[in-house]
């Protein structure tokens, strides 16, 4: 038995190691990563779940130019600790570093630095494709282009990502000069935004309980770092790691003591402003030191709803706290976070220019289902989309007016290859409200 | 210094991990026996990349007695010390095997006597360098028979007991045998059996053996509760072992 990071749905089937027949086998397959996607876009029932985790082979490291190929079952953990100490950094980190360098590109993942660099995908110079015909195809921006660009947040359904060459980034400390501004409410943010655009990271927590007159009172704390310029170049440790041993009973994180928390974390830092030099590792990974940190979301697991809120959005933005709060749903873990201009390569990446707002809500059933639909609404008006890395509910409907390249995208999906989450934003799920030609007002600017 | 490890089964999950992270720590030259030459090559670049300063790899079929003096010869042609002996190749077999003379055999020859007769080969190298760690994968599943794998657990079961004759053995040369005993660990070799509490990772598994290595201990069950598991297993009276299905 075993699930995504969610752990919304459980999978009863074997998980099969990767070998280079193992597409030959009859029925539906999906290449799996470490499973820290939050939906079900790394589960597949029925079928052959395909464990990468054993192919995980440095194939060349090139410490002059920062070229590294790795296979793709290889964790960002084994490749920051390998490259670090030469003076590189991945160009691109997601909040956790035990992803595999396939899911990392099979989602397209973005950083704290999404602004300045783009995605994951815009490091990738190569890669080699399995597909069940039995070709390993080559595809880079030169060479089989369209696959390349159908890879690249193609959730893992264009082909087994054998291997891929990744251009790292030159750090000269592994510390990171770190700022830590505290703000009150959403304008404070846009302003801090704004006034941070040469940062290398940049991040804010949010806390999503507190109301002030009626309205979510959007106060957190503005993170943004660059690596520091001088300093020694020291990976993580891989030393013990706190635990959470067993889930947690599902009344124990309410409204109340999330609410507790936020408060007591938004006043940790007194002053406005604080500035501390700090190792990459808490910087881009607090909740790694956490070993099973899903667990305390209790048996039924969470929800973690991500969206993307195309530039102009600032009132949906606000609409969409007011809603999380009135509804007494709590957040624990909010985050906000400003996208850039860089176009994203991938038919189905996720990130456009916009504000995206990632927030963790145990599953509490149909009542948190529903303040979903609620949020789906405020984002419809605005022509915002989900990311299908932290999705198990978008309806079908949103997932093809979110993505318009779908279509294009068939045709580079291979045949026996496919997801739970794919079978279900394929197949047709009514629509809750009749869309009707103005429902869906300016889709361009999306892509 | 650079020393010297020689891994028979290198590309087991449970030897790749250690070898990993040996490489990573130290100056390593690291010789490679497998069977398959695909992933052999692959882990000798990979392990080139993470650290050591020589591999090399060997391909040969460890699982066969009659071809443990010529692999003997091939390795001592590569090297003429040996600082860590890592032995690390097995095979579960299938249930079927009960009633199978053919597969009990081949399963014995691969998990014990081909094993023996490979530590027989090596240990007048052992006896002349009077230094030197030999550390051999065997199982809980050598502490009691039970009707789910007793070929496999005799097998390793009489591991155990070779391992135990020989460290003794080799106590006066200032040799050091290590008998590692894993309990439920998810590797290639477990993937198709449902996973638990009790279950662990190479990963996980790989710096406690590490640290049994260079602190010379005798034994290890990793993770360190299956001594306490294998203990009760070990303790339950017939009557009652009898009527469970372990």
């Amino acid at each position: 038995m075993w699930t995504s990071w969610g752990k919304i749905q459980h999978i009863d089937l074997p998980k099969v190691p990767f070998s280079p027949s193992v597409l030959n086998s009859s029925g539906d397959h999906l290449a799996i990563g470490n499973l820290r996607s939050y939906g079900d876009s790394c589960l597949i029932n029925p079928g052959t779940a395909i464990s990468m985790l054993n192919y995980d082979f440095f194939l060349e490291w090139n410490s002059q130019s920062g070229r590294l190929r790795v296979c793709g079952g290889v964790l960002l953990a084994d490749i920051l600790q390998r490259c670090v100490p030469d003076g590189w950094f991945l160009p691109v980190v997601p909040g956790t570093k035990f992803v595999t360098v396939g899911g990392a590109i099979a989602n397209d993942i973005h950083g704290k630095n999404q602004h300045k660099v783009g995605n994951f995908g815009h490091f990738v110079l190569e890669l080699e494709l399995l597909r069940s015909d039995g070709e390993a195809i080559k595809c880079s921006p030169n060479q089989n282009a369209s696959l390349f660009y159908a890879t690249i947040g193609g959730l893992g359904l264009t082909g087994i990502i054998l291997n891929a060459c990744v251009q790292m980034i030159p750090i000269r400390s592994s510390m990171i000069d770190t700022e830590i501004v505290r703000f009150n409410g959403l304008h404070e943010f846009f302003e801090l935004s704004a006034n941070s655009l040469n940062d290398d990271y940049s991040v804010a927590w949010i806390d999503c309980v507190t109301q002030s007159h009626g309205r979510a009172q959007a106060r957190g704390h503005y993170i943004r770092g660059r690596h520091a310029q001088s300093g020694t170049l020291v990976s993580h440790s891989i030393g013990h790691r706190r635990n959470v041993p067993f889930e947690f009973p599902g009344f124990m994180l309410n409204r109340a003591t999330i609410g507790f928390f936020n408060t007591v974390y938004y006043h940790r830092q007194f002053f406005k402003k604080r500035s501390l030099t700090q190792h990459y590792d808490p910087f881009f990974y607090p909740l790694d030191s956490v070993l099973n940190w899903n667990r305390i979301y209790g048996k039924r697991g969470l929800y973690q709803y991500q969206c993307v809120i195309p530039l102009g959005g600032r009132k949906a933005l606000q609409e969409i706290l007011d809603c999380i709060s009135v509804s007494g749903q709590a957040s624990f873990l909010s985050v906000l976070k400003t996208f850039g201009t860089i176009p994203s390569l991938g038919m189905l990446s996720f990130p456009t220019e916009g504000i995206t707002l990632c927030l963790d809500f145990a599953n509490r059933g149909q009542s948190t289902l529903a303040l979903f639909d609620r949020l789906d609404d405020i984002l419809r008006q605005v022509g915002g989309r989900l990311y299908p890395a932290k999705d198990s509910r978008m309806s079908s409907l949103d997932f093809k007016t979110g993505y318009p390249q779908w279509q294009s995208f068939l045709q580079y999906k291979d045949p026996s290859i496919t997801s739970c989450f794919w079978k279900r934003v394929m197949g047709y799920t009514p629509p809750k409200m009749k869309p009707g030609p103005d429902a869906f007002p300016n889709r361009s600017g999306h892509l | 210094m650079i020393k010297t490890v020689v891994v028979m089964g290198a590309t087991s999950a449970i030897a790749t991990a250690i070898l990993r992270q040996l490489v990573g720590a130290d100056a390593y030259r690291v010789v490679l026996l497998g069977r398959r030459p695909e992933p052999l090559q692959l882990l000798k670049q990979d392990l080139l990349i993470r650290g050591a300063k020589i591999a090399e790899m060997i391909v040969s079929d460890m699982g066969d007695s009659r071809g443990a003096g010529l692999i003997v010869q091939e390795v001592l042609s590569h090297v003429t010390t040996i600082d860590i002996l890592l032995i690390s190749y097995g095979e579960l077999g299938h249930i079927d095997a009960r009633t199978n003379a053919r597969e009990t055999d081949r399963l014995l020859q691969v998990n014990f006597t081909s094993t023996a007769a490979l530590l027989s080969g090596f240990l007048p190298l052992f006896e002349n360098q009077r230094h030197g760690h030999i550390v051999v994968i065997s199982s809980v599943a050598g502490d009691r028979g039970r009707q789910s794998n007793y070929i496999y657990g005799a097998a390793k079961g009489g591991l155990s007991v070779f391992l135990e004759g020989l460290r003794h053995h080799c106590f006066r040369f200032g040799v050091h045998v290590l008998t590692v005993k894993p309990g439920f660990i998810s590797t290639p070799m477990t993937a198709h059996l449902p996973k638990g509490v009790l279950w662990s990772t190479p990963e996980a598994i790989a710096p406690l053996i590490i640290n049994a290595i260079f602190s010379n201990q005798s034994e290890i069950y990793v993770p360190g509760f299956w001594r306490w598991i294998m203990g009760g297993v070990r303790l339950l009276p017939e009557w009652l072992f009898h009527r469970s299905r372990l």
